[in-house]
């Protein structure tokens, strides 16, 4: 394979605040996955095994809002290390359904949802382990956290929609998302 | 008085077009199929001009001017459809998604919804200003019908519609600049609003997921217009 294409492109995936539809949409592109790993090495994704961010990056889609420090901490690295980033979906492009609890305001909500309707009462879970990521006070679109390249809209994006922006991508054209999807798709 | 109709013509778009003088820039636009998007007008209300997603450039004007609310003029040369208008209006749209909390992929109008497909049309791929999260009010105190802030972009049709045609005048505009918000009986709850008759008008000319029915699930709510443009013609022939 690589003999045919030698330069493939590195990619990476992150699923952050979302539900993982978009990554779901993504293997939705079926046995056109098989055409698009000709030119394609995924490196980094929930997809895949690999633990530490990669030094170099061609492409990154970002899946879910940047709602925690382990979110922010990520997508700051992964802009750091590629070259095109997109975001992918409604959570990353307008924070869509993680944000919807930004009118509320972040200690309200966990009060609620932890303290007040929990059978079993527990602090902040963030506080004191390392382990558990501190929730930021505004789930955000990633655009407001990081520079953003293109944004595919979405909840999820089609799979066509995904085939096209990667296949224009690729090909060393710019796709417009908005030809094949919307808010709220 | 047997006048005839004072018959001029202007441009749109290198289009030479005729008019009358009482004509707007909008219709005459729309009768020959070149589309201006809009958000508060329509057809059968009277014209607001608040949305101003209409703009328009006209010649020797430096100020852009609403297509709806501009009447035409002898040998005026307007443009709908510039690089510049193009830039205010996705502007426009994002101002209107960044006010409110609009989450299409929950909204019972998603699908159905103008501000959701003209943000596709005119190419809003993102907002691109800060979302302000306000905090604001639902009122499901009506038996069929359900009031959500979030998703109301200040068209004030319901206000015109239920003024104009229904003749009841429930709806009204209060508050100021960013705190402006739509009202039922000068801030009664909508279903212990007096002068209301569930009529449900304001609900079918809503643009968003503002004014919905109830029992609507995500992407259920499909609003119905017909009645508006019969209404209006009947009350053309019966004034």
């Amino acid at each position: 394979m690589s003999t045919t294409t030698p330069q493939k492109i590195k990619v990476a995936t992150i699923w952050i605040d979302g539900c993982s539809g978009c990554h779901m949409s993504f293997l939705d592109i079926d046995e056109r996955l098989i055409d698009l790993v000709q030119h394609i090495d995924l490196l980094y994704s929930p997809l895949v095994d690999m633990k530490e961010i990669p030094a170099e990056l061609d492409l990154t889609l970002v899946e879910g809002a940047v709602s925690n420090e382990h979110d922010l901490e990520r997508v700051v690295a992964l802009r750091k290390a590629s070259k095109f980033m997109i975001a992918l979906g409604d959570c990353a492009v307008t924070g869509n359904v993680p944000s919807m609890r930004n009118p509320i305001g972040l200690k309200p909500c966990f009060d609620r949802a932890y303290q007040e309707m929990a059978d079993i009462v527990v602090n902040d879970p963030a506080d004191g382990d390392p382990g558990i990521p501190a929730l930021l006070e505004m789930a955000k679109p990633v655009h407001e956290v990081v520079t953003v390249d293109l944004f595919v809209q979405g909840c999820p994006p089609p799979a066509d929609a995904i085939f096209y922006v990667l296949s224009e991508l690729i090909a060393g054209r710019v796709p417009d998302p908005t030809l094949l999807t919307r808010f709220g798709a | 008085m047997s006048t005839q109709p004072h018959i001029i013509t202007l441009t749109i778009d290198g289009r030479e077009l005729s008019a009358t003088v009482d004509d707007s820039i909008l219709t005459i636009a729309r009768q020959h199929k070149i589309d201006i998007p809009t958000l508060c007008f329509l057809e059968g209300l009277s014209t607001w001009g608040a949305c101003r997603l209409c703009l328009v450039e006209i010649e020797g004007t430096p100020k852009l001017l609403s297509a709806c609310t501009t009447k035409c003029v002898e040998n005026m040369v307007v443009k709908t459809d510039t690089e510049r208008l193009k830039q205010h209006r996705k502007m426009i749209i994002e101002l209107l998604f960044a006010e409110r909390n609009h989450i299409c992929s929950v909204c019972v109008s998603n699908g159905a919804c103008e501000l959701q497909s003209l943000a596709q049309e005119c190419g809003v791929d993102h907002v691109s200003v800060p979302y302000r999260y306000p905090s604001l009010q639902l009122d499901s105190s009506h038996d069929l019908f359900r009031l959500d802030n979030n998703r109301c972009i200040l068209c004030t049709r319901c206000v015109r519609v239920c003024d104009e045609i229904e003749g009841a005048h429930t709806w009204d505009v209060a508050g100021r600049g960013i705190d402006a918000h739509v009202l039922t009986d000068l801030n009664t709850l909508w279903g212990d609003s007096e002068s209301c008759t569930s009529c449900g008008k304001c609900v079918q000319v809503c643009p968003t997921g503002a004014l919905v029915q109830k029992g609507t699930a995500v992407a259920e709510m499909h609003k119905q217009r017909e009645f508006l443009p019969y209404l209006t013609k009947m009350r053309r022939n019966h004034p």
